[in-house]
């Protein structure tokens, strides 16, 4: 179960001063309490993984030792001293660097004047130095391992090498503190490793390392410790070494390892009736970094979970199922015929919704009515001589508004105007007014109150009752394993297992998202 | 149990504020139109004229026909730079063509507007161009094919033309009628049609109209293509008043007064709404406050720092609105 760490690693710098240190860190925004009191140590000389689900609090932490946000209450000790930064600029200045995912940098000027922007090497005119410049840059990124002109253009560069430039800043700035917020994500493997010798190369020069990812394997790979997070608070740190999967799952989705399964935690019932025939065929799925070979089969009736950590590829399966996110190859089948890929518009004539998971930006139209909102995705259809048929909506929107019990002042009222849980049924009646055969759902009851989400429970059971076919993301483990049939694992954008039947249980989900990635099919552990 | 449930999403203290910017927001143009006509029938000589109503009316057709425009391709999020070159292309058209008939040659100008809206759109919504960016690059290039076609002034002497800018019906301008008609449709499109709705989700949410799978690239192509189709009917309206047409000066810097309407009229720049009253009280006051200039003899320019002191203001309502909302 314990993957061993990279060999070359030398021994965590255990017992010296933090390089970076944090007391009873707290932040909140408006009524969220993004940050509770965390604690947090970065030696010198080490990588250090910081992880969590969603709303953990990573982002927060990070923002607020950078300078981008102040903290409430707490402190932060940089370098032995107490620090507040008020702009990113001052933390970068103090020494501690961030290397984005979105890298912030300028992709119009040169590699050189991107390493060097604002202290560039001047001549005894005041001009830059361009012939010095190029050649620190040029030795610099070398040093790195790097082979790339340093005079050309940043922006047309790979991802990969723009991530490796701003880590030459770094070391060119002398950072002592290096952030690393999810630097792999858009990376192919080979950059990925380079970007590793790079890391390994700052940390034998006794730079601390924060480095943030969703990949697991990575962590164990080149971490020295990790500190989880979850739901704003510090819940564990300790060496990566000796430390497994399981555990450390666990510990990100706050769930005990020996717990077992409470059944009856959610409104679903038992198992689906289900036909034969599968109405979604999906096979050999392929997005570009992100997903890879996907297959899926759901039947009338049926509700297909599916299971991963953050980063797993969820979201990404439903969406390019659903044409909203381009696809390189696969196929999608509803009732044996085929859907033109990367086409909304004939994903939905064949009978495909998406609830999506980000509600604000993907979802609500706030300034609209709880009407036009519900009545959205059926106007191109309903559309006659290029006018509404007015009444032919209303009673549409009467009759979802009382089946799905949408409590709003009016249908007139707007949207935004609604709690969470009244807008997330407002978007399901906008999925169901299009008599979907297909229902994706992606997270339907994150961010709604308790009421609401039983009655969206109970809603997609009794969808299923009817025969819609439903595949439900959740990253909510009981909602999973009591609300599907089966559950599909996703690991690094493939299915890694499936657990069906008595092997459908909480533990089990628990240790199937754990695994390791490309797990055969049911294979044991 | 509902009390909890539609309960607004910010916090209260800041209720307060958001709704008295709202209102503003709203209702500031109405309040400021009817200020405006009141300080005039005291202090203006024979502003309570039929006269004086008349000229006012006819002065603000053309602004207003493009504010229309305008507040369609606001309401998608967008912007239009390029309304006062099409102006002049259409104006320069008409001279041109004149020896085919009236009708053809009004018609060709109105078809060069809606080819200049469909580069726009097709730029916009197609290829995905900053609308600011895309409307500009015409902008710039249609006042020079307008110079190309049009050379110098041109009088127009055709009597259909001369009719079309200076008759009317029962006391009434055809250039008034023509707005008032174009009103009308413009208000029939936003609220009853299929094309109005999904403009308006677009403008409120784009990627969430897409994923449900509205044209979101034809209706920004069509919005565009009415935009630049009715900022051509107002340039044929103009040189038809004024039985010329001058391409160095037809239509310049109409896409301000437009969008100063548009905006004041309280339509949010950030799109998703479009407030087709409020456009043409928009029109109207910045009409007035001109006309009011000139009736106490302070010089146009005055009128322009004006014109621009509202704007800013106006954008700093709905700015504060915004703010306050997060």
């Amino acid at each position: 179960m314990t993957v061993s760490p990279a060999g070359t690693a030398p021994p965590p710098a255990t017992g010296t001063v933090p390089v970076l240190e944090t007391e009873g860190l707290s932040k909140s925004f408006g009524p969220v309490h993004a940050l509770r009191a965390v604690d947090f140590a970065l030696q010198a000389g080490e990588i250090h993984a910081l992880v969590g689900e969603n709303g953990a609090g990573k982002s927060t932490l990070i923002k607020l030792l950078t300078g981008v946000h102040r903290p409430d209450a707490g402190t932060i000790r940089f370098a032995g001293g107490e620090v507040a930064f008020d702009r990113p600029a001052d933390a970068q200045r103090a020494g501690i660097s961030t290397v984005y995912q979105e890298i912030n940098l300028v992709p119009l000027l040169s590699v050189a004047r991107n390493v060097f922007l604002g202290r560039e090497p001047r001549t005894r005119w005041g001009l830059v130095d361009t012939a010095a410049m190029n050649r620190a840059a040029a030795e610099l990124v070398g040093s790195l391992g790097v082979d790339v002109d340093v005079t050309a253009e940043l922006g047309r560069l790979g991802l990969g090498v723009q991530q490796m430039v701003a880590l030459a800043r770094a070391m060119s700035v002398e950072s002592r503190v290096v952030i690393m917020d999810e630097p792999t994500s858009s990376l192919e493997a080979r950059e990925v490793a380079t970007l590793f010798e790079v890391a390994r190369n700052l940390r034998s020069r006794g730079v601390g390392l924060v480095f943030v990812s969703h990949r697991l394997d990575e962590l164990w790979e080149l971490c020295d410790r990790v500190t989880v997070l979850r739901d704003g608070q510090h819940v564990h740190t300790g060496p990566m070494a000796g430390l497994d999967r399981v555990s450390l799952v666990a510990a990100m989705l706050g769930r005990d390892v020996a717990e077992v399964a409470i059944e009856g935690a959610t409104e679903f019932g038992d198992t689906h009736r289900q036909a034969v025939e599968p109405v979604l065929t999906v096979s050999g799925i392929d997005v570009r970094n992100r997903l890879h070979g996907i297959g899926l089969r759901v039947r009338p009736g049926e509700v297909v979970g599916l299971g991963g950590l953050l980063g797993s590829g969820r979201s990404e399966t439903v969406k390019a199922v659903y044409g909203a996110l381009p696809v390189r190859g696969g196929t999608v089948e509803v009732g044996g015929r085929r859907v033109r890929p990367n086409s909304v518009r004939h994903a939905l004539r064949a009978g495909i919704a998406l609830l999506s998971e980000d509600r604000k930006a993907e979802g609500i139209v706030p300034e609209l009515s709880v009407r036009d909102n519900i009545a959205l995705a059926v106007l191109p259809r309903f559309s006659r001589a290029g006018l509404v048929p007015e009444r032919r909506i209303d009673a549409l929107v009467e009759t979802f508004m009382r089946r799905l019990r949408i409590k709003a002042a009016s249908p007139a009222q707007k949207v935004r105007e609604l709690s969470g849980g009244n807008q997330q049924k407002v978007l399901m009646a906008r999925w169901l007014c299009t008599e979907p055969k297909v229902f994706l759902l992606d997270e339907p009851t994150r961010g709604i109150d308790v009421g609401a989400k039983a009655e969206v429970q109970a809603l997609i059971d009794e969808l299923a009752g009817h025969g819609l076919a439903v595949v439900l993301i959740s990253s909510e483990l009981d909602e999973l394993v009591e609300g599907a049939d089966r559950i599909l694992v996703l690991h690094d954008g493939a299915v890694a297992r499936e657990l069906t039947g008595e092997h459908k249980t909480t533990s089990a989900l628990l240790a199937a998202l754990a695994g390791g990635r490309r797990r055969a099919e049911d294979g044991d552990e | 149990m509902s009390d909890g449930t539609i309960a607004p999403p910010e916090p209260r203290t800041r209720r307060g504020l958001r709704t008295d910017a709202d209102w503003i927001r709203r209702n500031g143009v109405y309040v400021a139109l009817a200020l405006l006509v009141l300080i005039n029938v005291a202090v203006t000589d024979n502003f309570v004229s039929e006269n004086t109503l008349r000229l006012q009316l006819i002065q603000v057709t053309p602004v207003l026909i493009v504010a229309l425009g305008m507040a369609l391709v606001i309401g998608t999020e967008g912007i239009d730079l390029s309304v006062g070159a099409v102006m002049a292309i259409a104006a320069s058209l008409i001279p041109l063509y004149i020896g085919y008939g009236t009708g053809v040659a009004v018609g060709i100008a109105v078809l060069a507007g809606a080819i200049s809206g469909a580069v726009a759109g097709i730029l916009v919504g197609r290829i995905g161009v900053q609308p600011i960016i895309a409307t500009l690059g015409i902008m710039v290039a249609g006042r020079g094919l307008a110079n190309l076609f049009g050379g110098e002034i041109k009088s127009i002497r055709d009597p259909g033309v001369v009719a079309l800018g200076s008759g009317s019906v029962l006391g009434i301008p055809y250039v008034v009628l023509i707005a008032a008609a174009v009103a009308a449709l413009v208000w029939f499109l936003v609220r009853r049609s299929t094309y109005g709705r999904q403009l308006v989700a677009i403008g409120g949410n784009k990627r969430a109209a897409e994923l449900a799978g509205l044209p979101v690239r034809r209706v920004l192509v069509t919005t565009y293509v009415l935009c630049g189709l009715l900022a051509a009917l107002a340039g044929v309206l103009l040189a038809a008043r004024s039985q010329a047409s001058d391409p160095t000066k037809v239509g310049l810097l109409v896409e301000l007064s437009a969008i100063t309407a548009v905006v004041i009229g309280g339509t949010p720049l950030s799109g998703g709404q479009v407030r087709i009253a409020g456009t043409i009280a928009g029109a109207l006051l910045m009409q007035l406050i001109t006309a009011t200039l000139i009736f106490h003899d302070i010089p146009d320019s005055t009128a322009q720092i004006a014109q621009a002191v509202i704007v800013v203001a106006a954008v700093y309502v709905q700015l504060g609105r915004r703010r306050a909302r997060r």
